[in-house]
């Protein structure tokens, strides 16, 4: 399983913190973002905003990495501390 | 030092951490706190949300590379989370070199690239109810004029 975290705006657009979903071969993070986007209009709305991050077992990263069973992924926008 | 804490910190007490080494001849501490306004907005409060191991990494990985470039000692990073009200500390950045350039300039490097790179997210209570921050592109580019300056790849 891949764990999946959504942070921010972005939890609380999607009522959701985490979720887990099945890797696949080859599964990008690019990929998980389109899967997670047919969930409904709500997701496929929220989850094409463009200034999305992405980070794998909490390393940001790019939209081509592979991701395999057990990593942790998780969705948020830019950050804004400090 | 990384910490991140629902808790106020006290800034006398960090100093004194701080500040008890003789090969030191400098100390900058800077103090982040929530102001009253934003985008034209009376702000009362904030609230802030992490993402909890990969900030205390991105800390440590800022401090390393701080280390990287600059002289120094002690180094204490302390960020807030949670609830805060209009006037509170959110953020303590503090450190020590035996020279007062490397200080202010790593410390500016420091908040900088908290600023743009560890997972915060604040959430401001307004007149006009709770509002997401943006982030802003001012803060991405002195955080990517240090990488340049630094050769930092992001």
């Amino acid at each position: 399983m891949i764990k999946v975290l959504f942070f921010a705006r972005l939890r609380e657009q999607l009522s959701t913190d985490s979720l887990q979903l099945t890797a696949t071969e080859n599964m990008t993070t690019a990929i998980i973002l389109q899967q997670l986007a047919k969930t409904d209009d709500l997701w496929a709305k929220v989850l094409s905003a463009d200034n999305l991050l992405v980070a794998v077992n909490q390393e940001i990263t790019d939209w081509d990495h592979i991701v395999k069973t057990g990593d942790e992924v998780a969705f948020f926008p830019p950050v804004t501390g400090g | 030092m990384i910490r991140v804490q629902q808790n106020d910190f006290n800034v006398a007490d960090e100093y004194e951490k701080l500040a008890n080494d003789n090969q030191d001849g400098a100390v900058v501490t800077f103090v982040g706190k929530v102001r009253d306004f934003n985008e034209g907005l009376g702000v009362q409060g904030l609230s802030l949300e992490h993402y909890p191991g990969m900030t205390e990494s991105v800390l440590n990985d800022i401090e390393k590379q701080a280390r990287e470039h600059w002289p120094l000692n002690h180094v204490t990073i302390i960020h807030r989370v949670g609830d805060l009200t209009l006037g509170e500390q959110i953020v303590f950045i503090g450190v020590t070199s035996p020279h007062r350039k490397a200080a202010f300039a790593a410390c500016e490097f420091l908040i900088d690239f908290l600023k743009t790179k560890a997972p915060f997210w604040k959430q401001e209570l307004t007149t006009e109810g709770s509002k997401w921050l943006n982030a802003k592109a001012c803060d991405d580019q002195t955080s990517q004029q240090w990488s340049n300056k630094l050769n930092i790849k992001n």
